[in-house]
């Protein structure tokens, strides 16, 4: 790789100071960064340093996104399918799930992309990784039927205002990816909400298909029937369809095996704070159980149990890949405990108690990104009280 | 004796470690005195190339304070003043005789601070101290809180202070008598507690602390035995060595400035303990070094790079050589890491042989990137520091904040660890330096 490596650093006197491109210098870097890791040597300080880089870790994180982006093919493909009433082959099933899922995907990465680089060539700073992930994390959570239009401009909100105008990577208040799955639910409500959002999208549904998410389910049901898990069985939803994702639904979100799969690998690579996904989930187990004391009728929404809310909706996809953002959750290891646990709280809450919303995660992430600054405020200032207290003595 | 155990930290495990055993050099061509090992010295020369010097003659003095001398530790003829960039003053070289004479120091008998503080600063040994707030050389009219002494060696490849310490016991006890005349609390001795050496020693309070690496920081021992409370809460730390050579100079009244240096690390073919004096020059003993490799003076973390014919650090007892970062990587990121080091799990090795040791370069392994991932740097620091937060305050110059959040206690070694597992490839420590000078200026 020798001649690539010298063709390349051939290519540098253009783009670095004085050179004719040196404002695409930005690029340049992203080019040569992606393909070697440079010799670049210490001058101070510590004279090694750790084989990671932001690159490493963003590539780690885009890693464990994959099985949930590869189930989200399959599902997409079987969904369309199932709703025409067709049986085929796995293979017509992930053929007709790639065609639908991978333009959208590329519709988002070139979108972000162009509005990363353009920044970056403004602001004159190396292009940040972290554009990869909010790209490939758009995909999973819109549903398949999304116009293309709407993709476009969702992606364009999310990375202008979810990110580029507090100052780019690192210093943003929400979650990218959120603010542009936000931006689709309150601008194309029609499209995005009510009760027979992200489903399938056969032209000639069946007759007897319904259409209606498991969320949508539930917030709909009607008493008489013996309990709210008989309700969403009768629909189709069971506990175990619901855990494999073989359900309609956002692109990545069903599968809450796939996810915990991308777990896995966060949790094993230290990539993503295991304090964050362990309190959600503490954070719902316990709002829901303690909802669950109050449940008027068992067929009541409130009669759900933890379980069957961990697997529904987009709660897992939310507490593994969303909820960890190291920009946008809390900055402190203590605060992270209160972060996590009061996501999981508010979308049992929002989920259940506001069935005009049933989607409850993005909104709980998106809040508690906003109070995120505030609890780490108070961490800080707790660490800045005890250093007064002996500095008083 | 309690034993103070830090949870947080992370042992770098590296090829280059050495035998156990002191070996004898002969005495070298060239030493020098660097004034920049010492934080906050300004220097202004006493002497001039060409000119004779004894064991004991000054060589320069601090223009902030002119009671602080650098003392020639060896007698000959001084062949080189090297300057750097802006003509500031880097080393003065001394060809030294081999003689060693020197007059004898007229040590009163009667010891009081007064009389210990000018023997110490006569000697040169004064300049072994080093103040906190601030990690920079101590005022000789301070009298410290404390004397903190770490004989903690967690740092990579670092000396073991109980080798240092062989043969040297009642040095080292006396050393520890002396230090007690010059603070208004106590000397503070840590070690770890399987290291039995230290258990014994009088005129101290023994303090244990076990745990990974920075456990051995004296910055550490500090937060956790007795912070700092504010900028005027004075305390002072030096070495074992330090406290050997000021023992011995107290027992024979003669500057006797012997050291024990470790060479170590990967680059070098020939790794071991031997004795020599303070300054010497790293040509004289270091034997078979690669080509392309980092001499450093002091662990990789904090230590200074030298040149080949560069001299050991004042303080230093380590001599730490390190291949340079050479081949470009085809598409690294892509590498399973088979043979990464990483106190990240990203790379295979870290997950399946996390106890194997590396062949570290001085590769920097990425471009620089925003502060992304706040909470990590929190593993590495054992106390009771939020050193993003800190970093940040340091960034925008806010000095109230940087207080609040605890500058006065740390030191820029402490986050060493923070700049080696950054992925954004932040430089802590130069920032922690900006934030101490910033402080130390305004507040």
């Amino acid at each position: 790789m020798k001649f690539l490596y010298d063709f390349i650093q051939k290519l540098g006197p253009l783009f670095k100071k004085g050179g004719k491109l040196e404002k695409l210098y930005p690029i340049y870097e992203m080019g040569e960064g992606f393909m070697f890791v440079l010799p670049l040597r210490t001058k101070t300080g510590s004279h090694i340093r750790d084989a990671i880089d932001m690159k490493r870790f963003m590539i780690t994180v885009y890693v464990a996104l994959v099985p949930a982006f590869i189930f989200g093919i399959f599902n997409a493909g079987y969904q369309h399918f199932l709703s025409l009433g067709i049986s085929v082959t796995i293979w017509q099933i992930i053929l007709k799930g790639a065609i639908v899922v991978i333009p959208i995907y590329l519709i988002v990465l070139i979108t972000g992309g162009i509005w990363e680089v353009l920044f970056a060539v403004i602001r004159k700073h190396e292009i940040n990784e972290g554009f990869l992930i909010t790209s490939f994390l758009i995909p999973l959570i819109v549903p398949p039927t999304i116009p293309w239009w709407q993709l476009v401009t969702a992606t364009t909100f999310g990375i202008v205002i979810g990110k580029e105008i507090f100052g780019g990577v690192g210093m943003n208040i929400f979650n990218p990816a959120l603010v542009a799955r936000a931006f689709l639910f309150f601008a194309f409500p029609k499209a995005m909400s009510g009760n027979s959002v992200w489903t399938a999208f056969g032209e000639k549904v069946v007759d007897t298909y319904t259409s209606a998410t498991p969320l949508a389910v539930i917030s709909d049901t009607v008493s008489g029937s013996t309990g709210i898990i008989e309700v969403l069985a009768d629909k189709g939803y069971t506990l175990w369809n619901m855990f494999l994702g073989i359900i309609p639904g956002s692109i990545g979100e069903t599968s809450t095996l796939m996810i915990l799969l991308g777990l896995l690998i966060l949790l094993l690579t230290k990539t993503a704070s295991w304090r964050i996904v362990l309190s959600v989930f503490v954070g719902g187990f316990a709002m829901s159980t303690l909802l669950n004391q109050f449940a008027p009728d068992p067929t009541h929404i409130f009669a759900l149990p933890a379980h069957y809310h961990f697997v529904m909706g987009g709660f897992a996809f939310g507490a593994v890949f969303m909820a960890t953002d190291p920009v946008s959750s809390c900055g402190t290891n203590k605060g992270k405990y209160i972060f996590g646990f009061l996501i999981g709280v508010l979308a049992i809450l929002v989920r259940t108690l506001n069935p005009a919303y049933p989607e409850g995660m993005m909104l709980a992430i998106l809040l508690m990104n906003t109070f995120s600054p505030l609890i780490d405020h108070f961490i800080v200032q707790a660490n800045k009280r005890r250093r007064l207290k002996y500095a008083s003595q | 004796m309690k034993v103070i155990k830090l949870r947080r930290g992370y042992d770098i495990k590296l090829i280059g470690e050495t035998v156990r055993t002191i070996e004898q050099t002969p005495f070298p061509s060239k030493v020098a005195l660097k004034p920049t090992d010492f934080e906050g010295l300004k220097p202004k020369l006493l002497v001039q190339i060409g000119e004779e010097v004894k064991v004991g003659t000054p060589l320069a003095f601090d223009k902030k304070n002119d009671r602080i001398k650098i003392i020639s530790h060896v007698s000959g003829k001084i062949s080189e003043i090297i300057r750097g960039e802006r003509r500031v003053i880097e080393a003065i070289v001394i060809e030294p005789d081999g003689k060693q004479t020197g007059e004898e120091l007229n040590i009163n008998k009667n010891r009081n601070k007064e009389s210990i503080t000018e023997a110490l600063l006569k000697s040169g040994l004064f300049l072994n101290f080093v103040q906190r707030p601030f990690n920079k050389i101590a005022n000789p009219s301070d009298t410290p809180r404390d004397i903190f002494i770490s004989a903690l060696d967690t740092a990579p490849l670092a000396a073991e202070a109980s080798l240092l310490l062989q043969g040297n016991e009642n040095s080292f006890q006396k050393g520890l008598d002396i230090l007690s005349e010059l603070t208004s609390g106590k000397v503070r001795l840590s070690f770890k507690p399987e290291d039995k050496v230290f258990a014994d020693f009088k005129n101290c309070e023994l303090h244990n602390f076990s745990g990974k690496h920075p456990a051995g920081n004296v910055g550490v021992h500090i937060h956790h035995i007795s912070p700092i409370k504010n900028a005027n809460d004075i305390v002072w730390s030096c070495s074992v060595q330090a406290v050997i050579l000021i023992g011995r100079l107290f027992e024979t009244k003669k500057i006797n400035s012997e050291i024990i240096v470790k060479v170590a690390g990967s680059a070098v073919e020939k790794r071991y303990y031997f004795k020599t004096i303070v300054g010497t020059q790293v040509s004289s003993f270091l034997v078979k070094v690669n080509e392309n490799s980092r001499i450093i003076s002091g662990d990789v973390l904090t230590g200074k790079k030298i040149d080949p014919d560069g001299f050991v650090g004042f303080k230093d007892n380590l001599i730490t050589v390190i291949p340079e970062a050479i081949e470009p990587e085809f598409l690294g990121w892509l590498n399973p890491g088979f043979s990464k080091r990483s106190w990240w799990k990203t790379f295979v090795s870290a997950i399946i042989t996390p106890n194997k040791t590396f062949n570290a370069d001085t590769n920097i392994g990425g471009g620089n990137r925003s502060l992304v991932i706040n909470s990590i740097y929190e593993e590495v620091v054992p106390m009771h520091i939020l050193p993003s937060y800190l970093i940040k305050s340091i960034l925008v110059e806010d000095i109230e904040e940087m207080e609040s959040l605890g500058i006065y206690e740390v030191a820029e070694e402490d986050f060493a660890l923070c700049e080696y597992i950054c992925p954004s490839k932040t430089e802590f420590q130069q920032i922690i330096r900006k934030g101490l000078n910033l402080m130390e200026k305004e507040g």
